[in-house]
């Protein structure tokens, strides 16, 4: 089974045009490879193989070597990220305080691991590191919406507000 | 010229060479995993690492370029202590199944591991989770046995140009994969196995067919025709404790039998109809404003390259099978028809230098039959000689039998990068200049390892010019030309191996046993051509079985039969598939 999302591409062919045009600028410069890759995670949010299937046919760099750069570097991503992500810091407080439980629940809710995003697009979901606020453990964030102290049961409700807000 | 010392000894080398290279000119040999010249120089393997005296950290010999008034030590016993750690660290993740493994006893590690006096057990925890990919139909890759040293990625990028492989995501969890973790075949991958001849360890493998044949040759029913590619017989003595540069077809012929083949032919006879077909499909073209350049079909990496990467230019490809497919299709609709057996009763298989050969088996048919039924490799052949116990050494010589055993000296080099190309121009110069008295039977120009070749031949009162190319990254240059119609030649001849079938993917490994794979080339190329200028006939089409079989069963070259036996078609096929 291929890695990555098994999410259908959505690209635009507008997003498909702004990237070839910037590939076509970067072409011709040595260590284009990497500027190309940023440029494509900022557009689409993440790298498909659509995506790295143009970059490698348009800079001439053979798709394993873009595969390899893709997850050689944490900035890249395979999967697109949702309309709310969801941060679930495992540093040394929150986990002490029990946040293993908590991501075991988030992933067992939505159905999908760390890195990855649901089928409607409405979340993703990522371990992070410690987030600054140890005071607060555990912590869970939402885009910008901070969670303290929050257990296992509470994950639930808090997913249900944003699925109300869709 | 650089003055260095290396254990205490004095050394004069030229700027810009390696310790490695450097220690090497005095005989001394640092061990490397990873290394190869020019074309993997990453220093991944940390097993050369020297001691170099006011350095506080031990460098890697293979990439550290040496220095005036450098002072190195390659046995100190920190430099020894690191090695042996070293080893043991890739031991400690590789799955040590060494008595069965097919690289037992010719493999880079081991001998390392035994070297260095190593405890396979020191390091125990836990290990990677590997990866096991047998969904080609010609090689498995096992990476519970690779110690990531990159060769095998080093030669699928830079000397083939294909890249179907490289190292994803990083730390513990580095591989060795197709993009995305896709299976082999569903990917650019054309087969070729030069990624399994440079592997130290029994990380890649050719998919076995061993088994089918004994089968075969185990079922009384089943007629067991064998046929053996020109280049087998230059390097099969290698896995017999035998030098270089052995022509050993003669003791293959009596140990086919001795395995208990029914007929022992000879792929230098299907060779000559290859030529046959293809030297008359070039004048026609040439004659007739055919396509032009008419690119050789004969390597099944080249036909998989081309329909993978260019499918517009398919039809600069003959429509020739290679000299296998014609084979198989002679030995059941030909042979089948003098013998009166039936064809479904016949089991042909393809002795072969090469592993592409065996998914190439997979798409030729006629009528319906496949044309081979089982593709083995060099390789695989002196195994199955072992297990068999046939001391090939020992066995008198014994001949071919007819009449797919009769060849020319022109069937036999095919087998080296230049001679589909010479052996073609043998027959094409006297098709298309009947009444010249003196025909040229020697082309030396299209000879020779150069990744390109051209020359120019006055064929007919007209200039052909034609090119060979070996190794498949230089093909780029010449589609390229083609595809922006700059293109000149007339032929191209094609071989995927750098130095043609003699370095295919299916033969012996030798990767740390000599100092340079081109005097392997050489050697076994001029196995070739030494058979090939002792023979009396040298052209395809002086090949008495040959004329015979063409008067009774094919008429001529590419008459109607003959297209429908021995020629073939190709079709665009995607780069990658979407699993």
């Amino acid at each position: 089974m291929m890695k990555g999302s098994n999410l259908p591409f959505n690209g635009t062919t507008e997003q498909e045009a702004q990237l070839r045009q910037k590939l076509n600028e970067l072409r011709s410069k040595d260590g284009a490879l990497m500027p190309a890759m940023q440029f494509a995670q900022e557009l689409y949010g993440y790298l498909p193989y659509e995506v790295q299937l143009i970059i490698s046919e348009e800079l001439g760099v053979s798709l394993s070597d873009v595969y390899g750069v893709a997850t050689f570097y944490s900035q890249f991503s395979l999967y697109p990220k949702g309309k709310y992500r969801i941060g679930i810091c495992l540093g040394t407080a929150c986990y002490v305080k029990g946040s293993q439980d908590i991501y075991d629940r988030l992933q067992q809710l939505l159905g999908i691991k760390s890195g990855e995003c649901t089928a409607d697009r409405l979340f993703s979901l990522d371990a992070t590191r410690c987030v600054g606020c140890c005071g607060m453990s555990p912590v869970m964030t939402v885009n910008d919406d901070v969670y303290g102290r929050i257990k296992p049961d509470d994950v639930e409700g808090i997913l249900a507000k944003y699925r109300e807000r869709g | 010229m650089i003055s260095l010392k290396i254990n205490n000894i004095p050394v004069y080398v030229n700027e810009g060479s390696t310790i490695l290279e450097a220690a090497r000119s005095i005989g001394i040999k640092i061990p490397t995993l990873c290394h190869m010249k020019e074309l993997s120089e990453l220093g991944a393997c940390r097993v050369c690492v020297v001691e170099v005296k006011g350095m506080r950290n031990l460098v890697a010999a293979c990439e550290y370029p040496v220095s005036e008034g450098m002072e190195v030590f390659t046995n100190t016993p920190r430099v020894l202590n690191s090695r042996k750690t070293t080893i043991e660290l890739i031991l400690s993740d590789h799955r040590q199944d060494c008595l069965s493994c097919e690289r037992n006893t010719n493999c880079e590690l081991q001998r390392l591991s035994h070297k260095y006096d190593c405890d396979s057990r020191r390091f125990e925890g836990r290990t990677a989770d590997f990866v096991y990919d047998d969904t080609t139909e010609y090689l498995i890759r096992d990476n519970s046995k690779c110690i990531l040293c990159r060769r095998c990625i080093a030669v699928c990028k830079r000397q083939q140009g294909v890249g179907a492989i490289g190292v994803n995501e990083r730390g513990f969890k580095t591989h060795v994969a197709c993009p995305f973790d896709m299976d082999l075949v569903n990917t650019n991958c054309i087969g070729c196995g030069q990624c399994i001849n440079v592997c130290p360890t029994g990380a890649l493998q050719e998919k076995p067919e061993i088994l089918r044949v004994q089968q075969a040759l185990a079922n009384p029913e089943k007629y067991v025709v064998v046929g053996t590619a020109p280049s087998v017989r230059a390097a099969l003595a290698e896995l017999f404790d035998m030098p270089m540069g052995i022509n050993c077809q003669g003791k293959i012929n009596t140990a086919l039998r001795y395995l208990g083949c029914d007929k022992v032919f000879d792929i230098n006879c299907s060779a000559d109809f290859t030529i046959m077909e293809e030297a008359n499909e070039l004048v026609d073209r040439i004659k007739n404003g055919g396509k032009l350049p008419m690119f050789t079909s004969c390597c099944p990496g080249w036909v998989s390259h081309i329909e993978k990467n260019y499918p517009e230019l398919i039809g600069h490809l003959s429509s020739c099978k290679s000299p296998q497919g014609m084979f198989g299709a002679l030995v059941k609709h030909v042979f089948v028809k003098r013998e009166n057996i039936n064809p479904k009763d016949i089991f042909v298989v393809a002795v072969m230098p090469c592993t592409a050969k065996k998914g190439e088996k997979n798409r030729t048919f006629t009528d319906g039959l496949a044309d081979i039924d089982a593709v083995i490799t060099t390789r695989e052949l002196s195994g199955l000689l072992k297990e068999n116990g046939i001391l090939l050494n020992e066995l008198p010589d014994s001949e071919t039998d007819s009449p797919f055993g009769e060849y020319t000296g022109a069937g036999m080099i095919f087998g080296a990068t230049g001679g589909v190309m010479e052996a073609a121009l043998r027959t094409a110069v006297s098709v298309l200049d009947p009444n010249a008295k003196l025909l040229p039977l020697e082309f030396s120009e299209v000879r020779g390892l150069d990744g390109v070749k051209e020359a120019t031949y006055i064929v007919g009162g007209k200039p052909v010019k034609v090119a060979v190319v070996n190794g498949l990254k230089n093909v780029k240059t010449v589609c390229d030309k083609v595809k922006s119609g700059e293109c000149d030649y007339s032929f191209v001849e094609v071989m995927t191996c750098p130095g043609g079938c003699v370095m295919g993917g299916g033969q012996p490994i030798r990767a740390t046993i000599v100092k340079h794979r081109d005097e392997v080339a050489k050697a076994r190329a001029g196995v070739l051509y030494s058979a090939d200028r002792s023979m009396f006939a040298r052209r395809s089409h002086n090949n008495g079985s040959l004329l015979k079989i063409y008067d009774e069963f094919l008429d001529r070259p590419n008459s109607e039969l003959a297209h429908k036996l021995l020629h073939t078609h190709y079709t665009p096929r995607p780069k990658y598939i979407k699993e």
